[in-house]
């Protein structure tokens, strides 16, 4: 199965799951109303917090980027040892 | 050094025709250049370091699409100055891709074992020993090298680019869970027969196929092992990330969300 099929799979579960509860009524299915007026937002209140889930671990793992400035000092060295012997060995550059 | 003698005491039948007894490794490293005449020498110094300070058997293949700045000059010089059987010269004629760069360069290859990475200084041969352990380690066909677990970073990177970078790399995981940490990143160490396999499988092209690579050889149930690696990015003031890469990455993307 394709990684979207199991996308579509997975929300086609979730919406038929959530359609059926909140269309209790019409279905004969009788749940209290302080369940109802929960579920019925519910997909809203969801995307909105894996929204904000999304952007706090982007922006959590931007600010954590580790920034390598060893790394860059020691190629710099690196470089210039390089060039030195590679001068010595005859290569013209 | 132990492989050698090793060598020595096995009767010259046992050894295979490029020259590895059994239980010796041999790491090919592919290097698609163009227009690297500056960088080349500087990657070349540091790979021989690298590996000879690590005693580990080497070659490097470089495959030079015909580039206008003289780089096939200097390859030629490496090639005299370290000896023609550790830099191999396998030159185009012109541009062509990646993935058939490493076709180009695997053909000619020895090694079992194949690293493949960029030419222009971002990535350090210093990592390249740790790879060879990791795999060692969980015996693992692949090895990647990741800018976004542990040690591993990035040097010379804005907060728009950095921005970008975790926020594609966000939605990759998400929507294709791969297993890897870091799926657009090309400094890896591949099992031969793996990286031959592979490519015949991938289509796409630019960061996509790299991508592509790691995506196909989960569908394929290869292991794939991660080191952290520090990326130096030298090119400054180039928009290396304009728009149309941005696209091209999205639309590549979604292509392998819907047919893997």
């Amino acid at each position: 199965m394709t990684k979207l099929a199991q996308w579509l799979w997975g929300l086609a579960l979730l919406g038929s799951t959530w359609a059926a509860l909140t269309m209790g009524p019409t279905l004969g299915l009788e749940l209290p109303l302080t369940c109802r007026e929960v579920l019925w937002p519910l997909p809203a209140y969801l995307l909105v917090t894996v929204g904000c889930f999304a952007l706090g671990t982007v922006g959590y793992r931007v600010a954590t980027f580790h920034d390598c400035e060893d790394a860059a000092l020691e190629l710099q060295t690196q470089i210039q040892e390089a060039r030195a012997d590679l001068a010595r060995k005859g290569l013209r550059f | 050094m132990a492989s050698m003698e090793m060598s020595r005491s096995l009767p010259r039948s046992r050894r295979d025709p490029e020259g590895r007894t059994p239980r010796q490794d041999k790491f090919s490293v592919l290097l698609p250049t163009y227009n690297e005449r500056e960088n080349l020498p500087l990657i070349v110094w540091l790979l021989v370091k690298s590996f000879t300070e690590s005693g580990i058997n080497y070659e490097i293949i470089i495959i030079d699409d015909g580039s206008p700045d003289g780089t096939r000059e200097v390859a030629e010089q490496l090639e005299k100055i370290y000896g023609s059987d550790k830099i191999l010269l396998r030159p185009r004629e012109k541009k062509l891709g990646l993935g058939t760069a490493y076709i180009h360069g695997m053909k000619h290859a020895t090694g079992n074992y194949i690293i493949i990475m960029d030419a222009d200084l971002s990535h350090h041969p210093k990592f390249i020993p740790e790879f060879i352990r990791k795999q060692k380690e969980g015996n693992f066909d692949i090895v990647s090298g990741t800018r976004y677990k542990g040690n591993g970073g990035v040097y010379g990177w804005d907060l728009k680019r950095k921005i970008i970078s975790r926020g594609a790399n966000f939605i990759t995981q998400i929507l294709l869970r791969p297993g890897a940490s870091d799926l657009t990143g090309s400094f890896r160490l591949y099992r031969k027969e793996v990286l031959q396999k592979l490519i015949e499988k991938c289509v796409s092209k630019g960061y996509v196929f790299q991508m592509e690579m790691i995506v196909r050889a989960r569908q394929l149930n290869y292991t794939v092992g991660e080191v952290p690696i520090s990326f130096v990015d030298r090119v400054y003031g180039e928009s290396k990330l304009g728009g149309n890469e941005i696209v091209s990455f999205l639309k590549g993307l979604l292509t392998l969300f819907a047919t893997t």
